[in-house]
């Protein structure tokens, strides 16, 4: 078992504008909307980067940024985890379709815009930031994956870790053989021990596959959840959201779920 | 696994015979004047029936590895001692299946764009593919997922694999890497002007890029007996960095790397002097080796030799990290400390003692670096018990 205290959260997906705005409808005070997530161009980049970058890597630094701010923590000296399904998807069309082409002519910055961890470097210019920085992939559980690397760093290096999960749809013809629902971004950053800004904390440990995922009671965050694999983070932002002692369980790879207790801070 | 043969013992004898297995590049339809390290065999063999969807470059590259060195046996052996449950899964991969995905593209339908064949992208062009099918090919049920920070990844997971062995999540993990030939690496490297037209040359007045090589290595992590076997190899420390600099140029004081290696220092408890021998990343660009070499002749002046193998492997990428974490094991098991093949005059502007010769030696620690686009960096610090 695992336990982690988390100290802030960024977010944005559809119908959801981040953290604070959306914690209500988190916790099902208000109703939920669908509406497209709104991506706001980077403005943390030196400019030279700021017009290289797309949507998965402006998504991931916007949600970094608010659960920074809401952490109130310096992002120049958190490690990171960035955590993907499918990373730039565009960029890999892109690719592909000059791929075969008979030039085969491949932009540079396609080319270093298409690697897995891309969001992760942009972030530590944009931040400055040169702790520990790593990317992950774990298909439909890369967030559960996520999670696990993330909170292990924090217990075990004894270090503040920022979790930051993003993926967004692609484009056809990948689009029909990997169906992703809506763009979704989500960031948490985590510590091993309480501090002023903790404001709940996690215990994390396997069981078997036979209890079952948490699911969300609201038919279109539920919708949300399945179609994006980082939005199946959605129970345990609906837990912190509601901010009292609960159970949820999430899954992760074929034998194993990940069962997450959340408790409020003392 | 790779172009210098199969199993350590091929490699070692490579390595000691400073064979380099890099040569023109003849893959699929590459037309680009650079050399490659390819695997020849990948062609001829299909993986294990039961995981047929799997079936790619890179997991036929994976597979070949796991079925060297009695591997996949040793995990067999492992898996009944602490269950299949118990021993994670942490792959390095820059490109997984990605070969599967640029020749769809070329098969599309012109009115409708889709793919014309079956296009598996769970099983080939997803980045977990690899941990996916390496955790099925072995039985294994443990935590599992892959790094993917280009050219550190499979440095890397030997810290994620630490790290949940320490907090009780895993008691055993298979850790490892595999990047295999691809269009989008060929060209895009040489898009940026970083590949050579010649076998890559790391430390030398004329090197002039990189040689883009293929493999797979694996190792399986259990945590050290009370005291160590003779001969044992051990994982002393990690240690990881970023640049924040650019995304595909070192910082040129190397300040992100001397971050790394000072940190895998201070997780092994040892200070520079402690070191017998460095594997540096070492890829031949103008810019890698300058600034890489500065990093290290600030923390280890220029008494500790180091070498590149990139000379003798090419990049291997996302299994650049485990590959040259073996070369180091069969540095400390055998006691050579592998000279740079290709290497011919040295740049008279870099300082380090670095190894154009093989060199005999008994080095007890020793230490790989592996850095990446996104100034992503991991040092490994790596011992053999008395």
């Amino acid at each position: 078992m695992m336990r982690v205290h988390v100290e802030g959260l960024g977010l944005l997906g559809p119908g959801l504008g981040g953290w604070t705005a959306s914690r209500p409808v988190l916790a099902g005070l208000e109703a939920y909307r669908n509406g497209a997530t709104v991506v706001a161009a980077n403005d943390m980049l030196p400019p030279a980067e700021r017009r290289r970058t797309g949507v998965p890597v402006n998504l991931a630094l916007a949600v970094g940024r608010e659960a920074f701010i809401n952490a109130g923590r310096d992002a120049g000296a958190t490690a990171t985890v960035f955590t993907t399904s499918c990373g730039d998807g565009e960029t890999l069309h892109h690719l592909c379709e000059t791929l075969a082409s008979p030039e085969r002519d491949v932009s540079p910055t396609r080319f270093h815009n298409s690697v897995h961890n891309a969001a992760a470097g942009y972030w530590s210019i944009a931040t400055r930031s040169r702790e520990p920085s790593t990317s992950l992939c774990c298909y439909d559980a890369s967030f559960a994956a996520g999670l696990l690397e993330a909170a292990s760093q924090a217990v075990v290096d004894g270090k503040s870790v920022a979790l930051i999960a993003y993926d967004q749809p692609y484009v056809e013809p990948i689009r029909s053989a990997r169906p992703i629902s809506g763009i979704f971004g989500v960031a948490l950053i985590m510590t091993p021990d309480a501090t002023r800004s903790s404001f709940s904390v996690l215990e994390l440990e396997f069981v078997a596959r036979s209890e079952e995922a948490t699911r969300m009671p609201d038919p279109g965050l539920e919708a949300a959840r399945a179609g994006n694999p980082a939005a199946r983070s959605l129970p345990l932002l609906a837990a912190l959201a509601r901010g009292g002692s609960e159970k949820l369980i999430l899954e992760y790879i074929p034998e194993t779920h990940l069962r997450i207790a959340v408790s409020p801070c003392r | 696994m790779n172009s210098l043969g199969r199993g350590r013992a091929a490699v070692l004898r490579a390595l000691r015979e400073k064979r380099s297995g890099l040569a023109p590049c003849d893959f699929e339809t590459v037309t680009l004047d650079t050399c490659i390290g390819r695997v020849a065999e990948l062609d001829e063999i299909r993986v294990r029936p039961d995981l047929g969807a799997y079936d790619c470059r890179n997991n036929r590259l994976a597979q070949s590895g796991l079925e060297s060195d009695g591997f996949s046996e040793a995990v067999a052996a492992a898996r009944e001692k602490y269950g299949a449950e118990r021993i994670g899964v942490f792959m390095g991969t820059s490109t997984s299946g990605i070969l599967e995905t640029e020749l769809a593209y070329r098969r599309r339908d012109p009115r409708t764009g889709a793919f014309l064949a079956v296009f598996r992208y769970a099983e080939t062009q997803n980045t977990y593919s690899l941990a996916d099918f390496v955790r099925r090919y072995l039985g294994l049920k443990g935590a599992s997922f892959v790094v993917s920070s280009a050219c550190s990844s499979s440095a890397k997971v030997f810290g994620s694999a630490a790290r949940m062995m320490a907090s009780g999540l895993c008691d055993a993990a298979v850790v490892g890497g595999v990047d295999s030939l691809c269009l989008t690496t060929l060209y895009g490297f040489h898009s940026l002007g970083l590949t050579s037209p010649v076998p890559c040359r790391p430390y030398d007045a004329d090197r002039d890029g990189i040689s883009i090589g293929e493999g797979a290595g694996f190792a399986l992590l259990e945590k050290p007996a009370p005291r160590p076997g003779a001969g044992a190899i051990l994982l002393l420390g990690v240690g990881e960095s970023a640049d924040a600099y650019h995304m595909s140029t070192p910082h040129p004081e190397g300040l992100g790397a001397k971050l790394a290696m000072q940190r895998a220092l201070a997780c092994a408890g040892l200070t520079p002097a402690g070191i017998d021998y460095i594997n540096l990343h070492g890829t031949a660009t103008r810019s890698n080796d300058a600034s890489e070499d500065r990093a290290v002749h600030e923390l280890f002046g220029a008494q500790t030799p180091c070498s590149s193998t990139k000379g003798a492997t090419g990049h291997l990428l996302g299994a650049a990290g485990i590959t040259e974490a073996v070369v180091c094991m069969l540095a400390l098991q055998d006691g050579m400390l592998p000279g740079s093949a290709n290497t011919r005059n040295i740049d008279p502007g870099l300082k380090c003692d670095y190894l154009v010769e093989n060199r005999k030696a008994g080095p007890s620690r020793v230490l790989s670096n592996s850095f990446g686009f996104g100034g992503s960096n991991c040092s490994l610090v790596l011992g053999v018990a008395g």
